[in-house]
């Protein structure tokens, strides 16, 4: 039963990515992808009616590792403390500046907001990235199941006492922001034509090789840093399936990125990211998180909830993502196809 | 209680009390939505359509504001509240995380539809919408209760070892706590939405502006007012009375600066607890009703704060004595002044030109959102030294591997933030108010932005 909540928390993390992913990455593109306020405004309307209920499923994960993985929920969100609320924050001001950003006909205003919804993008989609490398790495956990670590110390590569921010999870980090602006990209191209649909298929193509060195890097620097993942490889051939699934996905992306076939390569790319996020899952499993120390870790079974709870949680689960894929499909379908000057912004 | 707890209850109650001005906003204005939707689609007149989509634009500013403070509320029980995640997450997260699968889903598909989609799917589907996102955010508002209840009144658990396990789902999803908060809480939510609604409305016809919808405004206002208010007092009020007379008797105590079990207790108007000396400095108090309004009868005897030991007791008797009586009081001014508004609108339609009346209705706008944070804080520090009633003491819950001076940095951040997110807030929505329901109608929304007047002017030109 720990284990199937584990696959379903991955699975609803990597919803979030996926789905936030393109309006974080649209974020990172748009102050170079758009030039003019009505193709900012495009921009927007491309996102608008979607980025809340992407961010929904991040609230959803939240609660859900919650009731079923409460100590690790504890243990996890009081340790890297700092980090957290610094993403609550961005995500705050970046939601506020989609939001605000058209309801003052002031062009000082307008500029004000998209350089905040850049800056809280990118910076999201760095902290994201460092996140799960943190998670990756393991962290100080003493025999109580608790750590606190700080936001950095001092940047050495053999440090014995790394900060949440160090070279590691730095690059998984801009790995991350790579990720995003090529998986923005191609939904924003997606999503317009003219103009602002040539500059996404231009920012597309560049940020892939970029990607793919990125990508090589954090890999081997991930083997280097958590043996466990390797091991996990080792005793379970079968999950190289995942590491393929990525690897055809950036082929993917790329390949139909120089056909520009927008939607494809936007599918591709959210193979890349579902194969990225359920190998490091898959490396890590059974623990949910690593610790310096081995025998401190947290793992699925002295970090889940009890028995029941996951059961009648189950229940209702799948009654609520039901209803919510529902709801997606819907929304999806509702504001399919691309964006125009021509008809109503919406507000944005 | 070290220091660091400390700053996470204010922090915490910082965030969650700034946070609750917008969901009481918007699950009021969402039930009016809902109301001036309906009223369209029956009388046929466009001002109620018009009127809605106003509405709507207020709705959508207070969603925002409200998704955004609401984020950190969920992720601070694991940041800054740890030992209480571990403790009781197997139950409390239960309803926390249906909150996001049965509500959250369904206002934000809902509220993308409702604010794009009028033209494209007519008027049948965009109702659909304002009904869908009203019952989502009722439906939150179920959830938050639901887990707020179980931390004043737990039920349907069992403690292995160090940990509380969930042992009955519906138990916990049934607790006897929640009908008469969750009752309380949402007509505390339309007594906020019906005055901000009556509140500009009186502002409409006294500037002698947009006066068709001022009236409109004012109408409904008053006549949703005076039902939630009353409402508020009898049953919901009356019952979480009851309960908190039965399930907490020492909360009930320090509400009502009770320092000695008395027979036939009287109820405070005035006065000042003094907690060195237990009295109540300059009482004033009227003998034996507080008996009766708990025990339905003249001579029953209410326990005092000196029935109880010390760490039994509230922490911040002072607080939550104040908290209490501007809740009450507030909630007892709210009758009267919506019942004369309805009065006179039914004495044909005085209401519209009655000018002092209009005053009041304009000046009472945000005192129901005071009444309902007093509410708040009322319960919660009625539950103290409690994080779960009689389980968890609060100083046990908090994150232990936390430091002061971490806690005061994303305080200080969040009050910052907070300021900044306060003032946007304020001015959009009464520029978007003072701009009127008619602007932007019939005008391609959105074209003409560069070197475009700011609102104020159009709301005039399109008036007449």
């Amino acid at each position: 039963m720990a284990t199937l909540w584990f696959i379903l928390v991955a699975f609803m993390l990597t919803m979030y990515v996926l789905l936030d992913g393109f309006d974080l990455g649209a974020g990172i593109i748009h102050l170079i992808a758009a030039r003019t306020d009505q193709e900012r405004r495009l921009i927007l309307r491309a996102i608008g009616p979607v980025w809340d209920g992407n961010e929904v499923w991040i609230i959803a994960a939240g609660g859900t590792l919650f009731f079923t993985f409460p100590v690790l929920y504890a243990s996890s969100f009081s340790g890297f403390y700092l980090p957290l609320c610094i993403v609550l924050w961005l995500l705050m001001w970046r939601g506020v500046s989609i939001e605000l950003r058209s309801r003052v006909p002031s062009p000082v205003w307008a500029s004000f907001w998209d350089g905040m919804f850049f800056i809280g993008s990118t910076l999201l989609a760095i902290f994201y990235g460092a996140a799960l490398a943190n998670v990756i790495r393991g962290v100080p956990l003493d025999e109580h199941g608790v750590f606190f670590e700080p936001l950095w110390t001092d940047f050495n590569p053999f440090s014995k006492t790394p900060g949440i921010l160090d070279w590691y999870t730095i690059l998984i980090g801009l790995m991350a922001a790579s990720t995003l602006t090529m998986h923005g990209a191609a939904y924003i191209a997606r999503k317009t034509d003219g103009a602002l649909n040539a500059r996404a298929r231009r920012i597309l193509r560049i940020s892939w090789p970029i990607t793919i060195v990125l990508t090589v890097m954090s890999t081997i620097a991930t083997f280097a840093v958590q043996p466990q993942i390797y091991a996990s490889f080792n005793a379970r051939p079968w999950g190289a399936i995942f590491p393929l699934i990525a690897f055809l996905g950036l082929l993917g992306v790329g390949h139909f990125a120089f056909r520009n076939r927008d939607l494809a390569a936007f599918f591709s790319s959210c193979a890349f990211i579902a194969g990225m996020l359920a190998s490091s899952a898959f490396g890590l499993y059974p623990d949910v998180l690593p610790a310096v120390e081995p025998a401190h870790s947290l793992t699925i079974y002295n970090a889940s909830g009890s028995p029941y709870g996951l059961t009648v949680g189950l229940i209702w689960w799948i009654i609520g993502i039901v209803l919510a894929a529902i709801y997606f499909v819907f929304t999806y379908r509702l504001f399919w196809g691309k964006v125009t000057a021509k008809e109503e912004y919406g507000g944005y | 209680m070290d220091l660091s707890t400390i700053l996470s209850r204010v922090q915490f109650a910082f965030t969650v009390g700034y946070h609750y001005i917008f969901p009481q906003i918007t699950m009021g204005l969402a039930f009016l939505i809902v109301l001036l939707k309906t009223l369209y689609l029956i009388k046929k007149d466009e001002r109620y359509n018009i009127s809605a989509r106003f509405w709507a634009k207020i709705f959508a500013t207070s969603f925002v504001l409200g998704v955004v403070t609401g984020i950190p509320m969920e992720f601070q029980f694991g940041t800054n509240w740890a030992r209480f995640s571990a403790y009781a997450g197997d139950i409390i997260a239960q309803t926390l995380a249906m909150e996001g699968a049965f509500a959250f889903f369904l206002e934000s598909a809902f509220l993308g539809v409702f604010l794009f989609g009028e033209k494209v799917f007519g008027q049948k589907v965009h109702w659909f919408a304002a009904v869908m996102v009203w019952l989502g955010t009722w439906a939150s508002g179920a959830f938050i209760v639901a887990s707020n209840a179980w931390m004043q009144h737990p039920v349907g658990y069992t403690i292995v070892g160090n940990r509380l396990h969930i042992s009955n789902y519906w138990e916990v999803l049934l607790n006897p706590w929640i009908f008469p908060q969750y009752l309380h809480t949402m007509s505390g939510a339309v007594v906020t939405g019906a005055f901000i609604m009556a509140g500009l409305g009186a502002y409409y016809l006294l500037a002698k502006s947009h006066i068709d919808y001022g009236r409109i405004f004012v109408t409904l206002g008053v006549i949703v007012g005076l039902i939630a208010s009353i409402i508020q007092l009898y049953p919901s009020g009356d019952l979480e009375g009851q309960q908190v007379a039965k399930y907490q008797p020492a909360k009930l105590a320090a509400f009502e600066g009770l320092f000695h079990t008395e027979q036939g207790a009287g109820i405070v108007i005035l006065g000042q607890p003094n907690t060195a000396t237990g009295q109540l400095d300059n009482p004033l108090i009227v003998p034996k009703v507080l008996s009766f309004l708990t025990y339905r009868r003249w001579e029953a005897v209410v326990k005092g704060l000196d029935a109880f030991p010390p760490n039994q007791r509230p922490d911040s008797i002072e607080l939550l004595y104040y908290s209490y009586h501007i809740m009450v009081g507030l909630g007892t001014f709210f009758i009267p002044i919506m019942g004369v508004a309805c009065l006179l609108w039914f004495w044909k339609r005085r209401l519209f030109t009655t000018r002092w009346m209009l005053w009041i209705l304009m000046l009472a706008t945000p005192f129901p959102v005071i009444a309902n944070t007093a509410g708040w804080f009322t319960t919660e520090l009625g539950r103290q030294p409690w994080i779960i009633y009689g389980l968890l003491p609060t100083a046990q819950g908090s994150s232990a591997n936390l430091s002061a001076g971490n806690v005061l940095f994303t305080l200080i951040g969040f009050a910052g933030m907070y300021l900044l997110l306060g003032l946007l807030y304020v001015v959009l929505s009464v520029t978007e108010a003072l701009k009127g329901p008619e602007s932007g109608e019939g005008e391609e929304a959105g074209i003409e932005t560069e070197g475009g007047l700011p609102g104020l002017a159009t709301g005039t030109v399109a008036e007449g």
